[in-house]
């Protein structure tokens, strides 16, 4: 199972790439394509009947998205000339206040863009969603490379301190519902973080001794030389080229022209400095999952679709965006909706989640029962 | 293996001394246990062997503890984390990761063993911790006592030659104890790890002892023959006091000892009836009916019903994830029940305003401290009065009953175990509740503070309330409860007096009844009656 299942870094690529494409896409039905295989690969391929259950919440939140930008589009939006379909009460801001006005008359263009733009940034926040159920997060962090350690583990006691930290919460809270005290007002928030941050402090402590009697940080002591300045030079150098390379590739409006061939360096210096400074930690791996080539397959599927929709872009623009002016039915290009369901390919390449051990993991508390 | 040679701390420099000139030596392949009252620095002593004091804490240090060659002057704990194995009090708050495989490699990781031999040792180390169907679960999902042996499991892992583990049992129910110390003498036996722990519930780790420190109250420390050291131990397990009452020679260590050494016993005390029947209270307090309690698909209570009486005092027994606090949580009204009802004097907990259920029923959580808020104690005695609506004075009048007089400018963490505890059950009896709930109240206590836990429950039992305790704690179930119930996997498999239901299997019999069973005598107060009679 474990080495059947592409590597947890391909899905987020993966996933990563698919939602750069909702970036460079307005055409609605190109959208609702994407978002369809997306959650299609979440529900059929979660990690954990946990996590699977947690997709929920990511398609509720990214409805919620463009509900909330439709919403302020007809509340506060700019007028939009158009065909008017209600008009509301309007309240007239003096003319500083240009850009921004409240109600007056709601236009179909306006809302179709709103709801477009909605679309997407729901759909992105839905990729990770989506990552976040195939593959869990902390399986990216434990692949990073030795150079990151310390980050890494940062952020793993970050994500697990959350949850203790509300279980904190949780049990505080009983403690006063029992005195019969309120938890609201000053008073009450004051009762609620005294012994709460205390507990936080109380148990930060506990992990810093506990990390440090089982040896983090034991690295072998390597003087600066001159090879660890150029791995950070080259690193930094990469790093600015990614980014200014990301922005040219995914900004419709940016005068950088060259913007795939600086990503390529960047990535390129980026890994040297990387693997070059790596070689300092003397940390070893556990069982690093294998970066095979279903890995390989599901992260250029990814690829595949960004690059198909950013060609078919340049060939054949209506296939791929969509303005209301004039107001028309979206164009759907059956090019574009196979190079989206490209997205799907990773399901051929990871097995069916066993249903058996999905229904096991359900009910951990009585098998904890039974074994204890 | 262990030296430490007139060793001597303290947290500040106006601080009282936690140890002081402490010279001893631990030999290889040595399971040592530490002794003393609560708060007399058994942590502290642990935390030396690894440097995590003075290191992390701080605090005038002097002397030298050395461990195998290696100066904790001089070495970190990161020096020693090949060498030291150290599980804390709290396990869960020591996770690093999240799933029990990578926690067990972690410290692997860090010192850089290479992946072949990593993978074995995971892979051994999940086998002796009796973890294998556990390794791809989150560490979130365990229970109490799996988190415990994933712990050990993740120090054992990176071989150490010492492995220091402070109060490994105190949060687990017996049968999960004794699973754990088996794995540790296993340890001792077959590898030849050196073993140092801390305990307070000595009738659990005495048996497995090669040696014990007694820590005393002004940090004085001696390391003796666990039999010479039980001897004249302040703190002692009811094996002990038997074996004290009764001048046995030679000192018994363990139960089987014991029932060798009292056979004429068993002829004198078997002609004496054992004590009747406490009579509880005539009038039913709290009346369960076909309780069920979900959490989710999860089934924590299932058909419960049972009745409690006023003037009696019920333990309820269970391993942990039994759906024991669930209990006392519904009784408390925070939970719901999803089906059945409970009512208290024909009330509905749940249904109840605060006030009106402070009247009736009063819960201890498992962390006695979440209650009080304030900075002082005699402030926490104030708030509360003022809170329920009391005379002034009321609380600290019940906090004094119970426990005497506290030095009310103390901070209510500063107390110690025994007497914070005191303090949550005055705050929650001043109300004058015709119930009391008390979740496993007796972690970290020492006997002492649990004799005095006995009698504070034994005087509100004569005022009449209804007491129910949530506990794995036998002995004390032996001296305090009248009444016992026993829940598994949320349904109550037992119930009626407390002799009877722990007399019944030999995993919750106290020492004194595993001693002398078939007769059901619980503690060395009745035995030493029972002769003076006879």
């Amino acid at each position: 199972m474990r080495d059947r299942r592409p590597h947890a870094v391909a899905w987020w690529i993966w996933a990563g790439l698919m939602a750069a494409t909702a970036i460079k896409v307005t055409n609605p039905v190109v959208l609702v394509c994407l978002g369809a295989v997306v959650v299609s690969v979440g529900v059929l391929r979660h990690a954990t009947a946990s996590r699977g259950a947690s997709l929920r919440i990511f398609v509720t939140l990214g409805l919620v998205i463009v509900a909330v930008r439709v919403a302020f589009q007809i509340v506060f939006g700019q007028r939009i000339p158009g065909h008017v379909l209600f008009t509301l009460p309007s309240v007239p801001l003096p003319s500083w206040a240009e850009g921004v006005s409240i109600g007056g008359p709601v236009t179909a263009e306006a809302l179709i863009t709103a709801g477009i733009a909605g679309a997407r940034l729901g759909l992105i926040v839905l990729c990770f969603g989506v990552a976040n159920v195939v593959a869990n997060p902390r399986d990216v962090l434990r692949a990073l490379p030795g150079v990151f350690n310390e980050v890494a583990v940062a952020i793993t006691v970050a994500l697990c301190f959350v949850p203790e930290l509300a279980h904190g919460i949780r049990r505080v809270r009983t403690a006063r519902k029992l005195r019969g005290r309120p938890a609201t007002g000053i008073a009450g928030m004051r009762g609620l973080a005294v012994p709460v941050l205390e507990d936080a402090l109380e148990r930060s402590m506990d992990l810093a001794a506990s990390m440090g009697a089982r040896g983090f940080g034991r690295v072998r002591i390597v003087p600066s030389s001159r090879r660890s300045v150029l791995c950070g030079i080259l690193a930094a150098g990469g790093i600015l080229s990614l980014v200014v390379g990301i922005y040219g590739v995914l900004s419709q409006a940016s005068p950088i022209h060259v913007g795939p061939e600086l990503v390529l360096v960047g990535a390129l210096l980026v890994t040297i400095g990387i693997l070059g400074s790596g070689r300092r930690s003397s940390r070893t791996h556990y069982r690093p999952a294998p970066f095979g080539w279903r890995s390989l397959i599901c992260a250029s599927s990814g690829a595949a679709v960004l690059v198909g929709i950013s060609i078919l872009g340049a060939l054949e623009p209506t296939a791929t965006s969509y303005s209301p002016y004039p107001l028309s039915w979206p164009l759907v290009s059956p090019w574009a909706v196979a190079l989206v369901a490209v997205g799907l390919v990773p399901l051929l390449v990871s097995p069916r989640v066993d249903v058996a051990v999905a229904s096991s993991m359900q009910r951990p508390q009585v098998r904890a029962e039974v074994r204890a | 293996m262990i030296r430490f040679a007139s060793t001597s701390f303290r947290y500040g420099i106006n601080q009282p001394w936690v140890l002081r000139d402490v010279d001893l030596e631990i030999q290889e392949g040595e399971l040592v246990v530490v002794v003393g009252p609560t708060g007399v620095g058994k942590s502290t002593l642990l935390k030396c062997i690894n440097g995590l004091v003075p290191h992390m804490s701080g605090g005038e240090f002097s002397g030298d503890v050395v461990v195998d060659g290696r100066s904790i002057e001089n070495h970190r704990p990161v020096d020693m984390a090949d060498l030291v194995g150290y599980v804390g009090q709290n396990p869960s708050a020591s996770f690093v990761t999240d799933r029990v495989e990578d926690e067990i490699a972690y410290a692997m990781e860090n010192l850089g063993i290479d992946p072949v031999t990593m993978r074995r040792r995971v892979e051994d180390a999940l086998d002796v911790m009796s973890l294998p169907e556990l390794r791809d679960r989150s560490l979130g999902e365990l229970s109490g006592g799996q988190r415990q042996r994933v712990a050990i499991a993740a120090v054992l892992a990176a071989a150490p030659k010492i492995l220091v583990l402070d109060e490994p049992t105190s949060a687990l129910d017996p049968g999960s104890a004794e699973e754990v110390l088996s794995a540790l003498t296993r340890l001792v036996h077959d590898v030849g790890l050196t073993v140092v722990v801390a305990e307070h519930r000595l009738e659990r780790v005495l048996p497995f002892a090669d040696k014990v420190i007694v820590i005393g109250l002004h940090g004085e420390v001696h390391i003796a023959k666990p039999e010479e050291a039980m001897e004249r131990s302040p703190i002692a397990p009811p094996l002990v006091e038997l074996g004290r009452l009764l001048k046995l020679d030679p000192f018994p260590m363990s139960v089987r000892d014991a029932r060798r050494a009292v056979v004429d016993l068993s002829a004198k005390l078997g002609s004496t009836p054992i004590p009747p029947e406490r009579p509880v209270g005539a009038e039913s307090v709290i009346d369960v009916r076909g309780l069920d309690v979900a959490y989710g698909s999860l089934r924590a209570l299932d058909d419960i019903t049972a009745t409690f009486a006023s003037a009696s005092i019920t333990a309820v027994l269970g391993r942990n994830g039994s759906g024991k606090s669930t209990l006392l949580n519904a009784i408390a009204g925070l939970v719901e029940p999803t089906k059945g009802s409970i009512s208290i004097r024909g009330h509905v907990p749940f249904s109840l305003g605060a006030k009106e259920r402070n009247g009736l029923v009063g819960l201890v959580p498992q962390e006695p401290g979440d209650l009080l808020y304030a900075q002082r104690v005699d402030e926490e005695c104030t708030t509360a009065d003022h809170e329920h609506q009391l005379e002034p004075g009321t609380t600290k009048r019940a906090v004094t009953n119970l426990v005497g007089e506290l030095d009310e400018a103390r901070h209510p963490r500063d107390l110690s175990e025994g007497q914070r505890l005191a303090l949550a059950i005055g705050v929650v009896t001043a109300c004058a509740p015709q119930v009391l709930l008390l979740d496993e109240p007796t972690r970290g206590l020492d006997y002492c503070a649990k004799r005095s836990l006995v009698d504070q429950l034994h005087g509100l039992r004569d005022d009449g309330v209804c007491v129910l305790v949530a506990t794995h704690d036998v002995e004390f179930v032996a001296l305090c409860a009248d009444q016992a119930i026993v829940l598994a996997q949320g349904e109550l498999i037992a119930s009626g007096p407390a002799r009877d239901v722990v007399c019944h299997t030999p995993v919750f019999a106290p020492q004194v009844a595993k001693v002398l069973a078939p007769m059901r005598w619980l503690t060395v107060d009745e035995v030493e009656e029972a002769l003076w009679h006879s």
